[in-house]
Parts: structure tokens; C-alpha cells; sequence
């Protein structure tokens, strides 16, 4: 016995030597060897510096509002790096303020469906029974609507503001995230340790709030992440159809749809701010995925 | 009645399911001294598990249900303690070492939280002195203090279960019930763990439940045993009078099924048949139809307890007198 206990005392103190390891840092290391989720973390740092600093790079009022006709439908050049648009503002400059709201957009609202979906996920996969009825019919209701369909149903009746916007595509996407996580909730009560924790006398809200829900988060980050992309999504398909944010201010969605006129002549229009939600969305899915390999515990070495 | 820290009386748990009703515990009584250890000895099923849980008063409803008995602990009746104050009896006065260590440790916590985690709730302390005695409780049970920070994946299985260990016995409970807490390690971790769980039992005083279907775990460390068929205890005996004399049938053939280093035998006499189906327990006595000494009475007249002599006790016709045993026992 003593033996084994010595050598295995001695590898820890080897380990131990380096660095105290948090549940955190253990996933960010993780993370650190996944190549591809590092290139979309890495462009998601890049996007949401252009938005933070977005007035720093081009001025609002003057480059990315101010109409100059003269100036309309160039090309790339060095003055207009991605070219101008039909009243002749810069594209570059319209993408990253437009970035500004579609990155506002997509965290807040996520935040809105994660946090009211995810409460009455847990409140339903923790207790069962009735309530876990009444609550996931109530999801399975407004599953029943199309989520896009349920966003413009809110913002028509609100109105079309930024505010609305967020608030309309959060709720469209709560059911998502209450059977998410109510899925795992459900899978991590039955485990033997919240047994165990019951058996040592703790609460059911400490039960909850320190041991289901820090082992049921993994696949919420996950789907919060690839969420994000989706509202982004969403926020351009709504600014398309005219639902999204009241014009002139730039949204990468409005700003395809006023540019699919030119679609023949000026292409980059629409190219430009295509793009932009492609790289976003991608960047975002490559996170996601990464996250999801880095939050695995049964993957731990 | 005082010096008895645990008194069971009649105790039936059902669980009622849509295919029946699993008549699991039935009229189960057991006394336990304060600093006793009892082995609870049966087959799978016996209802061994479901009789821990209803101490603890988790046996998971529903399906599960204390249908009635009483359960004193203490000279209190736990199954009328509201669910607060039975909050605080849990992991404080009775706590609980489960089966597999590998799964009743939080993957995400480490584990000087989680032993530190009772400590916090029953004992009042901040966060910071709950911790130091969680470190305590490490080195108790073996383990470097600075190994509180790592998390269970980082833990062998026999650390896991000192952790497990540490975390039952970390409010010095008066009571510890441990559900079968080697099955799930290799036999020399075994040794180890039952040497360490002997030793902190001996400083702290405390009171065990032993569940388990190994009964060489049992002589090496309990002094009364439990034995468990169809729910029931079907022979309570002191560790000595068990082994010596053991009178039941059920409890005979246990020991006919382990090989013996003293007696040759040819082939070992397993006890034919499996447990009973516990929707449908037989009538009579529930072991009669694989008795070998099980006459035409025992189908009909439910067999109660007999003394044999002090402190050992059975439920088997045959100590009634009403039936005679068909070789000697």
C-alpha cells in the first residue's frame, strides 16, 4: 500500500509544481490545441475590437451616415476600402458600426433566451411531474411557431426598434434553450452524486444552483455560442425584410437588402456585408465547436 | 432504549410503479447500538439499499413510498421530522458513503469543496474555515492536504472513496451508513479502505450500517449482523452466533454457497432459485419455495420472530416448532 500511495503522492507533487488547476484554466488549456476554435476565437476578438472601437476607426455621423451622392456605387479603392454604397457612404465603415448592433444583438438576446429559457429548463428537468408539464407544453406552444415568424409577430406589435429587436429574437429562441437544458438537467439529477449531495443535507436550490447546473452548462455554452450566430442570422434576415433597425443606421442585413438592387452593377454591396455575417457565423461555429470539445470532462486527460 | 441509537419498527416500503406495486421493505425491525457496526446482509434485491434510504428518508418519491413503521434515531421518529429538520440531520447526525465512488463525487467541484460543502451547511463555518477542515479530513483519511484543490478524474478509485469517506464522516455523524462501499474497488484496495473506515469509526465512535452481500467483509468487521430476504430480516444474530450457528435455512445456504478452506467439498451447494419477484412475493413465508426444508404450512402461516437465544434472532418456522427440519441443522 505504501508504495503505490508514494508514487502516486509523487506525480502530484510534480503536477502540483506547475500551476493550480482551475476548472477554467483546464478548458482554456484544452481550447489552446484546438487550431480551429482558436482561428474563430481569434477572429471573434478582431470583430468585436472593430465594434468596440467602431467610432475610433470611422466616424459615425460623417463616413457611415452622411449621404454623398456624388460619391455613389464605387468600387474598392483607397479612400473606400470595400467601395460605397447607393447614396455613397463607405461600406467598411457601415459594416463595422453595423457589427456594433448585430453583435449587441446577438449576446443580449442569447442572454435574454439563456437566462429565462434556462431557468424554466431547470425549474421543469429538476422537479418533473406537473410542473416539468406545464412549462415544456407551454415551450412546445410556442415551438409550434416558426421562431421567425414569432420575432416578427413581437416586433411588429412593439415596434421596430433595437431594443424590440433583441427582445423579440430572445424570446423567439427561449424554448430552444429550456429544452436544452432541461434535456440536461435531467441527465445530471439522476447521477449518484446529487444523491450524495442530498444525503450530506444540502437544499434543493444549493443542489441546484452548485451542482446541477455547473454540470449541466457545457451544452448551453455551446448552443449559446452557435445562438449567437443564429440571432445574428436572424437580425439580418429581419433588418432585410424592413423589421430590423429603423434606417439610416447600418445593419448588415438592411445593408443587403439595399444593395440587391445593384446586385448587376455594383455587386460588392452586397458582397461585403455577406461576408461579414459569413465570417461572424463561422468564426462563431468554429468556437462553439471547440467549446464544446474543451468543456467535455470525459475528455480530460 | 437510550443506549440504542437506531430503532427500526415495521417498517413496509413499497415503490408503486404502473406494473405494480414493488413491495421492496416489509415490516422490517432492527436495532443498531450507539458505536455498533451492523452488517445487512442479502441478494441483490433484498431490499437493502431501499432500507438505507429510508433512514435517510431519501428513498426517491415516486415511485417510492414509506408506506408505515418508524423509524427512532435518537429517541426521535424520523419519518415525522419535517423535511428542514430532516435537512439537518442528513450528512451531520446520519450520513451516507454510496456504493460507487467514481460517480458520487461532482465532476466539476474539487474535492476539498465538496467535503468542505457539509461542513459549510451544518456547522455554520465561513467558507475559508471550512476548507481548513476539509484539509483535515484529507489527511484523515490519507490523502495530501494539497491535493483539496484537484478534482475527482484527477483521484485513483480507492482515493475517490477516502474522499467519499471523508465527506461522510467530515460532521463526526453519529450514525454512517455505508452502502456497499468496496464493491466498486479491487480486493486490496478493499482491505485498505475497511481498515481505514474500522480505524475512523473507533476514534469518532460511530455507529454503521454495513450493506453488503460479502460476508467475509462482514467477520471482519461487524458485530451484528442483519439478514436480509424479500425485504425482511430474516436473522439477526451477533457476529459470533451467525457464524457458528447460523439457524435459518436462507442463512445456512449463504454459507453453503462460500467455498471453505477447512472442508473439501466436491461441489459447492448454491441456494436454488432466485429472489422472489418483488411485485409478487410468494405468500406464507417468502422463502419457502426455494427451502428445501419448506413443507405444505409455510405457503400459508407467515413465520414470526423466534428467539433462540439472547440477541439472536430468527423467522423460520421450523423454530416455531411447527415444522420439523428434514436433516439436521
Amino acid at each position: 500500500m505504501s508504495s503505490s500511495v508514494t508514487t502516486e503522492k509523487d506525480t502530484n507533487l510534480k503536477s502540483q509544481a506547475g500551476k493550480k488547476r482551475s476548472q477554467w484554466g483546464e478548458v482554456w488549456r484544452r481550447l489552446k490545441k484546438n487550431h480551429m476554435a482558436m482561428i474563430g476565437l481569434i477572429i471573434m476578438i478582431i470583430l468585436i475590437l472593430l465594434a468596440v472601437f467602431a467610432n475610433q476607426i470611422a466616424d459615425y455621423e460623417e463616413v457611415a451616415i452622411k449621404q454623398n451622392t456624388a460619391n455613389r456605387l464605387q468600387g474598392p479603392s483607397r479612400e473606400n476600402w470595400l467601395g460605397t454604397d447607393n447614396f455613397g457612404r463607405d461600406i467598411f465603415a457601415r459594416i463595422i458600426h453595423g457589427g456594433r448592433i448585430s453583435l449587441m444583438v446577438g449576446v443580449v438576446a442569447v442572454g435574454i433566451a439563456v437566462l429565462i429559457g434556462g431557468t424554466l429548463g431547470a425549474i421543469a428537468g429538476f422537479y418533473g411531474g406537473r410542473v416539468d408539464n406545464l412549462i415544456m407544453r407551454a415551450m412546445d406552444i410556442f415551438l409550434a411557431i416558426p421562431s421567425i415568424l414569432l420575432a416578427i409577430a413581437i416586433v411588429t406589435a412593439l415596434g421596430a426598434n433595437l431594443f424590440n429587436l433583441m427582445l423579440a429574437i430572445g424570446i423567439s429562441s427561449i424554448p430552444g434553450y429550456a429544452r436544452i437544458v432541461r434535456a440536461s438537467v435531467l441527465t445530471v439529477k439522476d447521477q449518484e452524486f446529487i444523491e450524495a449531495a442530498r444525503a450530506i443535507g444540502a437544499s434543493d436550490f444549493r443542489i441546484i444552483t452548485k451542482h446541477i447546473i455547473p454540470n449541466a452548462l457545457a451544452p448551453v455554452i455551446v448552443q449559446g455560442t452557435l445562438g449567437v450566430a443564429t440571432a445574428i442570422l436572424s437580425t439580418a434576415g429581419l433588418s432585410f425584410i424592413g423589421l430590423g433597425v429603423p434606417k439610416p443606421r447600418p445593419e448588415w442585413g438592411s445593408m443587403l437588402s439595399d444593395g440587391r438592387t445593384y446586385l448587376w452593377e455594383a455587386s460588392h454591396i452586397t458582397t461585403f456585408p455577406g461576408l461579414a455575417i459569413v465570417i461572424t457565423i463561422l468564426a462563431l461555429n468554429l468556437l462553439g465547436d471547440g467549446l464544446r470539445d474543451a468543456l467535455d470532462p470525459r475528455l480530460k486527460q | 432504549m437510550s443506549d440504542n441509537i437506531l430503532e427500526i419498527k415495521d417498517l413496509v416500503v413499497h415503490y408503486i410503479t404502473d406494473e405494480g406495486v414493488v413491495e421492496a421493505v416489509n415490516g422490517l425491525n432492527m436495532t443498531l447500538k450507539r458505536g455498533e457496526t451492523l452488517g445487512l446482509v442479502g441478494e441483490t434485491g433484498a431490499g437493502k439499499t431501499t432500507t438505507a434510504l429510508s433512514i435517510l428518508r431519501l428513498v426517491p418519491n415516486p415511485p417510492g413510498k414509506i408506506i408505515s413503521g418508524e423509524i427512532h434515531f435518537d429517541g426521535e421518529n424520523l419519518l415525522e421530522l419535517s423535511e428542514e429538520e430532516m435537512r439537518s440531520i442528513r450528512g451531520n447526525k446520519i450520513s451516507m458513503i454510496f456504493q460507487d465512488p467514481m460517480t458520487s463525487l461532482n465532476p466539476v467541484m474539487t474535492v476539498g469543496e465538496q467535503i468542505a460543502e457539509g461542513i459549510e451547511i451544518h456547522q455554520g463555518l465561513s467558507t475559508d474555515e471550512a476548507m481548513e477542515k476539509a484539509h483535515e479530513m484529507l489527511e484523515l483519511v490519507g490523502i495530501p492536504r494539497e491535493r483539496a484543490i484537484d478534482y475527482p478524474h484527477q483521484f485513483s478509485g480507492g482515493m475517490k472513496q477516502r474522499v467519499v469517506i471523508a465527506i461522510a464522516l467530515a460532521c463526526n455523524p453519529s450514525l454512517l451508513i455505508a452502502d456497499e462501499p468496496t464493491t466498486a474497488l479491487d480486493v486490496t484496495i478493499q482491505a485498505q479502505v475497511l481498515e481505514l473506515m474500522r480505524n475512523l469509526r473507533e476514534e469518532f465512535n460511530t455507529a454503521m450500517i454495513l450493506i453488503t452481500h460479502d460476508l467475509g467483509i462482514v467477520a471482519e468487521t461487524c458485530d451484528k449482523v442483519a439478514v436480509m430476504y424479500a425485504g425482511e430480516v430474516i436473522e439477526y444474530a451477533t457476529l459470533e452466533q451467525l457464524f457458528e450457528n447460523p439457524k435459518h435455512p436462507y442463512t445456512i445456504g449463504l454459507f453453503g454457497s462460500i467455498p471453505s478452506l477447512e472442508h473439501d467439498v466436491e461441489r459447492l451447494k448454491p441456494i436454488k432459485g432466485l429472489m422472489p419477484d418483488p411485485t409478487n412475493l410468494p405468500s406464507g413465508c417468502p422463502f419457502h419455495p426455494r427451502c428445501s426444508h419448506a413443507q405444505d404450512i409455510c405457503k400459508e402461516r407467515k413465520p414470526i420472530v423466534t428467539n433462540i437465544e439472547e440477541g439472536h434472532m430468527v423467522k423460520c418456522l421450523i423454530y416455531e416448532g411447527v415444522i420439523e427440519a428434514k436433516e439436521v441443522l
